[in-house]
């Protein structure tokens, strides 16, 4: 039966959702509604076993002193802090405690944290741009002329020149047909991906995700 | 005496100006003030209005489309039109609350507002800014709760016939049909990837993306992390899974102990290795970099659903000299991981990767009627571009949904 009821509660809701798609009937699409609001307060609600988890694994930590416990010890008082200001004194209200850190603190980290993606990607593209063989000559050739392409210098070089011998025009070709295709292709098979796993999901082929096939 | 009469004749002639102005302004009324005094004839009324339930796009009963024709002074005769009022009640001969004010010109207009079932009248005058019009009344009509969506006819069929073709080839693989499946070197990947973690005596970090339980790229991870749960509870390797969801870690927890039990190692299943970081994107990038540089894992798999964090989950990983497989349907991150990770699932192969790995016929035969069902869509494809071309549009027209 541990197996049996989560099937059979997917295979119903899975087989109702479609009906939804198909069924304009506002009973159906208010229930298919209703439906979804569970799911979301399901989700919201299950922050709590994040948090459980979260105070197991660095209470552990700390108590064993394993390698890197001071930065448990960080995370511990940090959430203690956010707990105790967001719990009395409210979470968004302008002025709070906890919107003042929020603001100051964590949008200044993860702005940073974002910010190094550009460094990343500059060291990534020196790898992917490295000349080895056929086909990284072009990719790099590709990304010469669409990064020239869409900046004013690449209009600046070409200038004079005939419309299709301008970087701009070939960067939009690149752009429109051989990367639009790739795009679509991936699209359209990542599609029918979901399509296939969604129906063996739902049809209880597929339940790994349960916890084990048998 | 000269500058005297000089001073008098300017005045007299200042004097006769400002009489003048001040008759001019008393003969000549403002112009506003003349065409609403002018202005008392109404508009000629519009004519035939007709409402019916709103059917083109198989609503839910909650639409009524309204048509009139135009009033015979809205562009021509006075020409004065400024619009029409719409007005709507639950009785004949009343007028009820005004729906909505439309511009002189417009002869269509359909009420997004209405209870399926209920009888409602409609009413329209024209007005000319200052006079409306005769009112014309239609009614009653109720909104008819449609039970299928046609325009998504060919939604339907298409995806019977996608469901009797992962059904005929599951029960051929059921009996024993040999399915050929084309070699993914990703999913080879992954079994060398934890060998080497385990010879390394390192451990194997799993990243299940940053996507909710409700995205299918999630179960589709879920899924490979039971086939990797299995290799690392064989080669008794720690196996390291940070989360960005708490449904995601309580799943994963599952799916990671079943898959110890089911190999027979349930001891060496550690809970704290299934950990919950942080639902904030970049909190997560950080705290699994953090892991990275921390307790070196030797191989990163990261299967499922990434944003803007993926670079930085993989440049990271790259820097630590791990060897790294990812698998995503996200199309924008797909470089990135190409670019850093030593092999990549792309798009469809996530989905794929469970029935490769398990070989399970019931699970292949899904993947051959994904197979078959591309080929259906290429030669749809082929022939909407020749439909379109020799002039059948009533072939193109079927597949919109819109």
């Amino acid at each position: 039966m541990r197996r049996e009821i989560p099937l059979a509660i997917t295979f119903l809701v899975g087989m109702f959702m479609l009906v939804d798609f198909f069924v304009p009937h506002h009973a159906v699409s208010s229930a298919a509604a209703e439906m979804k609001q569970w799911g979301t307060i399901v989700i919201a609600a299950s922050i709590l076993l994040g948090v459980g988890n979260l105070i197991r694994v660095h209470y552990k930590k700390i108590s064993r002193k394993q390698e890197g416990w001071g930065y448990s010890i960080v995370t511990m008082s940090v959430m203690a802090i956010m707990l105790f200001f967001g719990g009395p004194w409210g979470t968004i209200q302008e002025g709070s405690a906890f919107n003042w850190m929020f603001l100051n603190v964590q949008v200044p980290l993860q702005s940073t944290m974002f910010s190094l993606l550009a460094f990343f990607i500059a060291s990534a593209a020196y790898r992917a741009f490295r000349l080895r063989s056929v086909e990284s000559s072009m990719l790099l050739i590709s990304a010469i002329i669409v990064m020239l392409g869409r900046v004013p210098l690449g209009q600046l070089l070409t200038r004079g020149l005939p419309e299709q011998a301008t970087l701009p025009w070939l960067t939009e070709m690149i752009m429109a047909y051989p990367n639009m295709a790739a795009f679509r292709g991936i699209l359209m098979g990542a599609a029918l991906g979901v399509m296939a796993m969604g129906l063996r999901v739902i049809l209880g082929i597929e339940r790994s995700y349960l916890g084990g096939d048998k | 005496m000269n500058q005297v009469r000089r001073i008098l004749l300017v005045s007299l002639a200042l004097a006769a100006a400002a009489v003048g102005s001040v008759r001019a302004q008393e003969t000549a009324p403002q112009d506003g003030i003349e065409s609403a005094a002018l202005d008392i004839v109404p508009p000629g009324p519009p004519c035939a209005l007709t409402v019916r339930d709103y059917l083109e796009h198989s609503d839910s009963g909650d639409k009524i489309e309204i048509e009139w024709g135009l009033s015979p002074d809205d562009g021509s005769g006075a020409g004065d039109v400024t619009g029409y009022v719409l007005s709507r009640s639950l009785a004949e001969g009343e007028v009820g609350d005004v729906l909505e004010e439309i511009a002189s010109g417009a002869t269509h207009y359909v009420d997004v507002s209405v209870e399926p079932g209920v009888e409602y009248y409609y009413s329209l005058e024209a007005y000319d800014g200052t006079n409306s019009s005769e009112r014309v009344w239609a009614g009653p009509v109720a909104g008819r709760v449609n039970l299928f969506q046609w325009s998504r006819l060919s939604v339907l069929v298409l995806m019977l016939l996608f469901f009797a073709m992962v059904t005929w080839f599951t029960a051929a693989a059921g009996k024993g049909a040999k399915l050929f499946v084309r070699r993914i070197p990703g999913l080879n990947a992954i079994e060398e990837a934890v060998g080497r973690a385990t010879e390394m005596g390192r451990p194997v970090l799993y990243v299940p993306g940053i996507g909710e339980i409700d995205n299918i790229m999630t179960i589709a991870s879920l899924n490979i992390l039971s086939h990797v749960a299995k290799i690392t509870a064989r080669y008794d390797t720690p196996l390291i899974v940070p989360t960005a969801r708490a449904v995601v870690m309580s799943a994963a927890e599952e799916v990671v102990k079943q898959a110890y039990a089911e190999v027979g190692n349930p001891d060496a299943y550690n809970p704290d290795n299934i950990r919950y970081l942080s639902d904030a994107q970049f909190a997560f990038a950080g705290a699994v970099n953090g892991i990275m540089l921390r307790e070196k894992p030797a191989a990163n798999l990261y299967m499922g659903a990434f944003w803007a964090e993926s670079l930085l989950l993989a440049e990271t990983g790259f820097e630590a000299g791990a060897i790294q497989v990812a698998g995503t349907a996200m199309v924008s991150q797909l470089p990135f991981f190409v670019t850093a990770c030593d092999f990549t699932l792309m798009g469809e192969e996530l989905y794929a990767a469970s029935a490769y790995l398990s070989r399970e016929p019931k699970l292949l035969g899904g993947l051959k009627g994904s197979d078959w069902m591309k080929v259906v869509s290429i030669v749809l494809m082929v022939a909407g571009i020749v439909a379109h071309i020799v002039g059948l549009e009533w072939f193109v027209a079927w597949f919109q949904t819109q």
